[in-house]
């Protein structure tokens, strides 16, 4: 048996013997983990340091203080969430118990990405402990620093056989997706997206992708022009451009291109320095590979802003491409790094059109000072999420459903929908052994007469309150014995 | 969608004739059974959908803010997700087809329309009157068998509904892969059917005949499979043969109200399983090949190794397995696949609770069959190898709907932005970190940015 498949057997027969369930083990398990992020913060911020050049208040910044705050609201709540749902009733099932009860699925796998290994890779597993599921932690092989970190210290704080850490690269992987889980969730790009999907397929998984895609933005010309671009080059460079809801491209009429492109420069002198290759807050692109695919897109396009780099450290400096034509190397994929191409629009109709042209994104961004603008860009596109007037902070409301759409992804999460997204929402109904008068109607030999009041009892839903309820019950009881009256007769 | 009830109000009339060439089922009461099940869950979902739309297209602004985003404006849209592909099964060949689009409606999508092959009145039905009331634009059938579904695989749907077998389920998803579709598979398994503990074996009898011989046993949810212990199996049986003699008369074959099974080819499969069964049978057991009849049959003495135990029935036949106690029960069926359905008879609360909580399924009706899927506001869907996804009511406009975040953040309060920009400093962390920790009535938002 290989080491990936004794982990997710273990998993199993732990989740078997039922102790991932109770209320009080969640609850504790959470709180572990959150001392895990508290008491190990140090070793966490070394290791990032190491795999993606993030400083230490970057790391807490981006990482784990949205795991926090999300620990805290699955405590605060899970007593809440875990609770069966009331549902409506219908005639037939008035003095019955009819309710929603969620559960665990099973084991759970969770693929993290290299981008943000902590946030991508412990969200899910938050809302897996909470909707009370064994989870196989797959961290990204990229980021080898903070795999190591995952794999020796997790294990000390949450219970090792029920939420197992498995290492590996990609054959590990597809030894991993080779066995059978009950739920799959996976963080990454589309083309390993669709052999996810496929591996889930042969067990008939059900799956969560966390996708990407370009994520445009589009700058109306009548907003607050220097607050609109400090915002986007936050949210561009935050990470070198390495985030899955980063502003992918601009979209913005020719007329405000230059004052756009001044700003943009003053934000990045003001956040990353004159010099953003010695500033500590600037991150590095992941590795050779990805340094290589993005310097590849500038080269036919024009540079406004940035542009040096320097191979040996995979440093690319904050860059910004004017004028950039559709057919060009930078708008046929995700850049995912420090590249702002600008593509100029006649307006937001031509910029709807542009948006709606391409694969639906993860998150779209409008900046304006007009609602009806906002409004109109909403109604007339898709997307994952969509953000006016800031970018990449959606992420942080948890009460807002965080997933794509289309190529971008299937699957929300966060908060309360990691809950839902990794339980089963089981409809329960239970019936009493009275009330058979009523029942009579549905039973052979069949006649006319039953047809029609059968028809009439499962008709309406009425939302009642007590008393109407029970005057509804005294009604249909009369109805009832008369019915029968009838047949006896 | 009013259309869609004028389809339904014609189909009445014309149920008649096509379920009855297909099941075999002639006259007026018959169609009793089609009424309920096609016509009439369908239009009750359609009222609900009609009545609640408008609510659910709303956006949902009741979500919590954090202390930063209080300014913010932060709601919930449901979209369309596009063209969805819904294909049909053969045991309610209508409302297979038209509850989900009726949920596809709502959500306001286009839809192909994949009816099965195996009805093939039902399916002309469809082909002849979708396209007459609904805009041709928007909506069409397919006709076809499993070549052309193979080929319509090939094309990208934005959302594929599936009801049928677990064995084409497969090779949907794999098709689906290919584009990043996500799916819905409403597929089955063996439902099983506790009777345990303190019972009126009456109405219990009553209940469960009812749900297992609906359709001639036809249905996703038919309770499979009986499980209680030898003193309720000595009960039950004069109780199931009392029972099915006020049904169907001493000679089910020749009552109006008992149905046929749908093709030759799977009277043969269940009459072959029928045969390999190791069983007793106690009740029932004739067949006649001709109209593809098998009457209301049960066994006992069936032992987990059974022909009849090793996949759905899907028939008129009824195994009982006894046990000795609950917990012998539920370990059995933890070891068999998650079913679509659990049902339980019992008037120990405690007997429900406990089957409840240590097992999982689709749905779970407490003391009686299949009505559960009657009710709109139940979630109706499988796990595990029983489905993924569910519908019904507000369930079937979600899942062909795309739940959009949407946050539309104020000018102001730039100030407190800059907490987040680099320079980064642990001054700035602090702060943020406070803002974070300090939660009044806030239902989330871990960070301040």
């Amino acid at each position: 048996m290989s080491r990936e498949q004794k982990a997710v057997e273990r998993a199993r027969k732990a989740f078997l013997t039922g102790r991932s369930k109770p209320l009080e083990h969640r609850i504790r398990q959470l709180k572990n983990l959150q001392r895990f992020l508290l008491e190990r913060e140090k070793e966490i911020a070394e290791a990032i340091k190491k795999d993606l050049n993030k400083s230490e208040a970057g790391t807490q910044l981006y990482e784990t203080l949205g795991l926090e705050g999300e620990i805290i609201l699955a405590v605060k709540k899970l007593a809440e969430w875990v609770a069966p749902r009331p549902v409506e009733k219908n005639l037939l099932t008035i003095s019955d118990t009819v309710y929603i009860q969620p559960e665990p699925l099973g084991v759970v796998l969770i693929i993290g990405a290299w981008n943000y290994p902590w946030a991508v890779t412990i969200q899910p597993l938050i809302g897996a402990i909470a909707a009370g599921n064994a989870a196989v932690v797959k961290p990204s092989e990229v980021c080898v620093h903070t795999a190591k970190v995952m794999e020796d210290l997790l294990p000390a704080y949450i219970d090792k056989e029920l939420y197992p850490v498995v290492t590996g690269g990609v054959s590990e992987t597809q030894e991993l997706l080779r066995q059978r889980f009950d739920h799959v969730f996976y963080t990454g790009n589309s083309m390993v997206g669709k052999l996810v999907m496929e591996a889930a397929a042969k067990h008939l998984t059900p799956i969560t992708l966390e996708l990407g895609g370009k994520s445009p933005c589009y700058i109306d010309k009548n907003c607050d022009i220097p607050i609109a671009c400090r915002r986007v080059t936050w949210g561009k460079y935050s990470n070198c451009g390495q985030t899955c809801i980063a502003p992918d491209y601009i979209l913005c009429e020719p007329s405000i291109q230059g004052r756009v492109l001044e700003e943009i420069k003053k934000s990045i002198k003001a956040f990353y320095t004159e010099d953003p290759k010695t500033c500590p807050d600037y991150g590095r692109i992941i590795n050779q590979r990805h340094f290589k695919r993005i310097m590849a897109m500038t080269e036919d396009s024009t540079i406004a802003i940035g542009g040096d780099s320097d191979e040996s450290t995979c440093y690319i400096a904050p860059t910004v491409l004017k004028d950039v034509q559709v057919n060009s190397k930078v708008m046929q994929e995700e850049i995912f790094g420090p590249l702002l191409p600008i593509l100029t629009v006649s307006g937001v109709d031509e910029a709807i059109d542009f948006i709606n042209k391409g694969e639906k994104p993860l998150a779209l961004y409008i900046f304006s000072p007009d609602d009806k603008v906002i409004k109109k860009v909403i109604a007339e596109t898709s997307s994952g999420g969509v953000l006016a007037n800031d970018c990449l902070v959606h992420y942080s409301v948890s009460a807002l459903p965080f997933g794509g759409v289309g190529n971008s992804g299937m699957g929300s999460y966060h908060g309360k929908f990691s809950f839902d997204n990794l339980s089963h929402l089981r409809g329960c109904l239970i019936k009493q052994l009275k009330m058979e008068g009523v029942n009579d109607m549905r039973y052979p030999p069949h006649t006319a007469k039953k047809l029609f009041w059968a028809r009439f009892f499962i008709l309406k839903n009425p939302d009642l309150g007590f008393i109407g309820r029970m005057t509804l019950l005294t009604i249909i009881a009369v109805v009832a014995a008369m019915v029968l009256q009838r047949y006896l007769q | 969608m009013i259309t869609i009830h004028d389809i339904l109000e014609y189909m009445q009339i014309a149920i008649t004739q096509t379920d009855s060439a297909d099941f075999m089922k002639i006259d007026i009461c018959p169609k009793f059974e089609s009424v309920l099940s096609e016509i009439q869950i369908t239009l009750n979902d359609l009222y609900f959908a009609m009545e609640n739309l408008r609510t659910w297209m709303q956006p949902e602004y009741n979500i919590g803010k954090n202390l930063a985003t209080r300014m913010d404006d932060c709601f919930i849209r449901r979209e369309p997700l596009g063209v969805v592909l819904i294909i049909g099964a053969w045991n309610y060949p209508l409302h297979l087809i038209l509850l989900p689009l009726v949920a596809a409606i709502a959500a306001g999508n286009c839809a192909i329309l994949k009816p099965s092959e195996i009805c093939q009145a039902t399916e002309q039905l469809l082909a002849e009157l979708i396209p007459k009331y609904l805009s041709q634009d928007c909506y069409a059938v397919l006709c076809g068998g499993a070549e052309d579904t193979k080929s319509l695989l090939k094309n990208k749907f934005d959302h594929i509904f599936y009801t049928g077998s677990q064995v084409v389920a497969r090779s949907i998803l794999l098709a689906a892969a290919a584009h990043l579709t996500p799916v819905t598979l409403e597929l089955g398994g063996k439902s099983p059917c506790f009777i345990y503990g303190h019972i009126d074996i009456q109405k219990a009898a009553k209940r469960l005949c009812w749900s297992k011989f609906f359709n001639t046993g036809q249905s996703c949810v038919a309770p499979d499979y009986v499980l209680c212990t030898a003193q309720t199996r000595d009960a039950l049986l004069p109780a199931l043969r009392e029972t099915l003699q006020t049904f169907y008369g001493p000679d089910p074959g020749a009552s109006p109200d008992m149905g046929r099974i749908v093709t030759p080819r799977h009277w043969r499969r269940l009459m072959d399983m029928l045969e390999k069964s190791k069983g007793k049978v106690v009740i029932g057991g004739e067949s006649r090949e001709e109209d593809k009849y098998i009457a209301p049959t049960v066994l006992v003495d069936v032992l987990e190794s059974d022909a009849l135990m090793q996949e759905e029935i899907f028939g008129p036949i009824l195994p009982i397995l006894t046990i000795e106690s609950l917990d012998e029960g539920i370990d059995y069926i933890n070891r068999q696949e998650k079913p679509l359905a659990l049902y339980v008879f019992s008037d120990e609360t405690s007997v429900v609770t406990t089957v409840l909580n240590n097992t999982s399924s689709g749905g779970f009706c407490g003391n009686d069959g299949i009505v559960h899927m009657a009710l709109p506001g139940l979630p109706f869907g499988g796990v595990g190898a029983s489905g993924m996804g569910s519908y019904h009511g507000r369930w079937g406009f979600e899942t062909f709907s795309h739940r959009r975040g949407c946050m539309n953040r104020s000018w102001l309060l730039e100030r407190v932005n800059v907490l987040r920009y680099p320079p980064y400093s642990d001054y700035n962390l602090g702060w943020l970190r406070w803002a974070t920790t300090f939660k009044k009535n806030s239902w989330g938002g871990c960070s301040v940015m």
